[in-house]
């Protein structure tokens, strides 16, 4: 009987140690799996985020190893290059109507959306098209063609005998004509938006219907706080995406006329890739990047106030 | 809602969309009409199919047609989707289902590069890449997928990992599938709707990439569609416009197909990962 006793006892410790080292094994495993994002996080993203950093501080044209500058690359963006003073603004504008233009957008349509009319999804689709094309380059020929002087935007201006309007020509209009391009695609936030208003309890409405709130009321003490991380989110990401817009001013301005569309990805590019200042264009990408940065902690930080959470996390 | 209140809502809906998609008709029609009418004529309708804007445009510049850019970007696009397809769902597999050291703050990690700008790593990237000698290939975006680099794919297969009970992977260990062939046999045909999502999204995302390809291509004869397009702009951009939108119709229309093709994942790939746009 205690032979038995003593044989199970070693069986099950047996049993014990091979599953923990099982256990031990499968650890290993699980990082064999994430190995490749764990290597290509390594190597093309941890590495170049501390190299540009670095190349900051050089002068670096890739023909010689780069020369240790100190702060001499941000001394001259911030005390000698003018460029730099107005693809910020430029930028800084681009966002401000683009990014709460394509949400504003976004949003309504999906109220709209929402009430509940037959053929939603050929609607969703409609809106959405747009959206697909992003950042391809076919959109921003078309805008071009649509805006030009004798475009068909100037056109239809002109069977209601107004215009035409110099939309890409003029240095003042010529930004504005641009952010109505992502405004133009604003179908994948809208999808977003659609989503979120899914998730909306039923009852919360008929609560409010029964306490008698309007239609507006209950819009902005119902609707909006439980969309609120969903707008968020989006604001986030679609402002860091804005800041460094590139294709649009690129193709259908090149930055022009008189660098009144000079976008901030259209400076870097510039240095990086045709004067090869490498060195310089990394101190610049920096720059753009603390900003976005303190943008983004702002409204993560402001956040609280205006974000609703169903799960506890409620902020007031 | 009753019908009543629905219909001024569906025609407000109809016209509003109607505009919206107005720009790409008119682009459509617009390349097939005769040069003289793109224009002067607002219509949706050619007086007369010109369809020799189509033939010219697709020369393309020098001798370089846009069949070869057309080759090229599938050179491009097909490995992209199918190398990000596969690293994505084989890294998702590992922080959905596994646990290892430091698996928290890599997850994090992970996350948090959806949020970094691309911006501040893109030179260091260019001159790590062209120390490989990879400048005008397509390694640069070859290597990157393989890599699982786009997080977002990863995070959106998590998520649908996440979903799926894990008592199906403890029967198959139990029927003594390894944790490989688990993934293959039991969790990647479950996963069919997420990976199409995945499929289409690097799709619609690498065949429209436009900055990358230009900082890294520079020989016409590997140009992708997007930078031929952009040739023809450079080149017929002020005489002959009905060649320029004939050739972005021609590289708007493989987009456009896929989608429809395969909307239904599309549209809910984005809302159920509440990501991207």
């Amino acid at each position: 009987m205690s032979k038995q006793a003593a044989t199970a006892t070693t069986m099950t410790t047996k049993l014990m140690s091979s599953s923990r080292s099982r256990k031990r094994s499968r650890q290993y495993v699980g990082l064999l799996y994430i190995s490749p994002w764990l290597i290509g996080f390594l190597v093309l993203t941890l590495f170049p985020f501390i190299m540009s950093f670095y190349y900051s501080f050089t002068d670096y044209s890739m023909i010689k190893a780069p020369a240790f500058v100190g702060l001499a690359n941000y001394i001259d963006i911030f005390t000698k290059n003018p460029d730099f003073a107005n693809s910020l603004k430029v930028t800084f504008l681009y966002v401000l109507m683009a990014v709460p233009g394509k949400l504003l957008f976004a949003l309504l349509m999906a109220l709209a959306l929402n009430i509940g009319i037959r053929g939603i999804g050929v609607f969703r689709t409609i809106y959405y098209i747009p959206s697909i094309l992003g950042g391809s380059i076919a959109v921003s020929v078309l805008w071009r063609f649509l805006f030009t002087r004798e475009g068909l935007v100037n056109t239809l201006l002109g069977y209601v005998s107004l215009g035409p309007v110099d939309w890409l020509g003029s240095p003042k209009l010529a930004l504005f004509t641009i952010s109505l391009l992502p405004i133009w695609e604003f179908g994948s936030s809208m999808v977003l938006f659609l989503a979120g208003l899914k998730q909306v309890p039923k009852e919360l409405y008929e609560a409010a219907r029964v306490d008698g709130a309007s239609r507006v009321r209950t819009f902005f003490r119902v609707t909006l706080p439980l969309l609120s991380p969903v707008i968020l989110f989006n604001l986030i990401m679609q402002m860091i995406n804005a800041f460094q817009q590139f294709t649009a001013a690129f193709v259908i301005t090149g930055g022009g006329p008189v660098k009144s569309t000079n976008l901030y990805g259209l400076l870097m590019y510039e240095n990086a890739f045709h004067y090869f200042k490498m060195g310089y264009a990394s101190a610049l990408s920096w720059i753009l990047f603390i900003i976005i940065m303190a943008f983004t902690f702002v409204l993560f930080r402001t956040s609280d106030r205006w974000t609703h959470y169903e799960d506890g996390g409620d902020g007031r | 809602m009753t019908a009543g209140r629905s219909w001024p809502a569906t025609l407000f809906l109809s016209l509003f969309g109607l505009a919206f998609i107005y720009p790409l008709l008119w682009l459509v029609a617009a390349s097939l009409k005769p040069n003289a009418d793109v224009f002067t004529t607002i219509g949706l309708i050619p007086s007369h199919i010109e369809w020799s804007s189509y033939k010219q445009g697709w020369v393309g510049i020098g001798r370089v047609t846009f069949t070869q850019f057309f080759l090229n970007t599938v050179k491009l696009v097909v490995p992209v989707v199918a190398l990000t397809a596969l690293s994505s769902a084989v890294v998702a597999y590992g922080f959905a289902r596994f646990r290892f050291p430091l698996k928290k703050t890599l997850f994090s990690l992970m996350i948090a590069t959806l949020m970094l700008p691309d911006a501040v790593i893109m030179i260091p990237r260019y001159i790590l890449y062209r120390n490989f000698g990879w400048l005008n290939s397509y390694w640069p975006f070859y290597i990157p997928a393989l890599l699982a680099v786009h997080a977002f794919f990863i995070f959106l297969l998590v998520q649908f990992f996440r979903g799926i009970p894990r008592e199906l992977d403890e029967a198959a260990e139990i029927d003594g599938c390894g944790s490989f062939r688990t993934l293959t046999r039991v969790l990647l045909p479950l996963c069919v709707p997420a990976l199409i999502s995945v499929c289409i999204f690097q799709f619609i995302w690498t065949w429209n990439e436009f900055f990358n390809t230009l900082i890294y291509i520079n020989s016409v004869s590997k140009f992708p569609v997007a930078l031929g397009l952009r040739m023809v702009l450079d080149n017929e951009g002020a005489v002959n416009w009905n060649q320029v939108l004939a050739m972005c119709v021609v590289t708007i229309v493989p987009c456009v197909a896929v989608f429809f093709a395969a909307q239904k994942h599309f549209v809910e790939g984005i809302a159920t990962t509440g990501l991207k746009g």
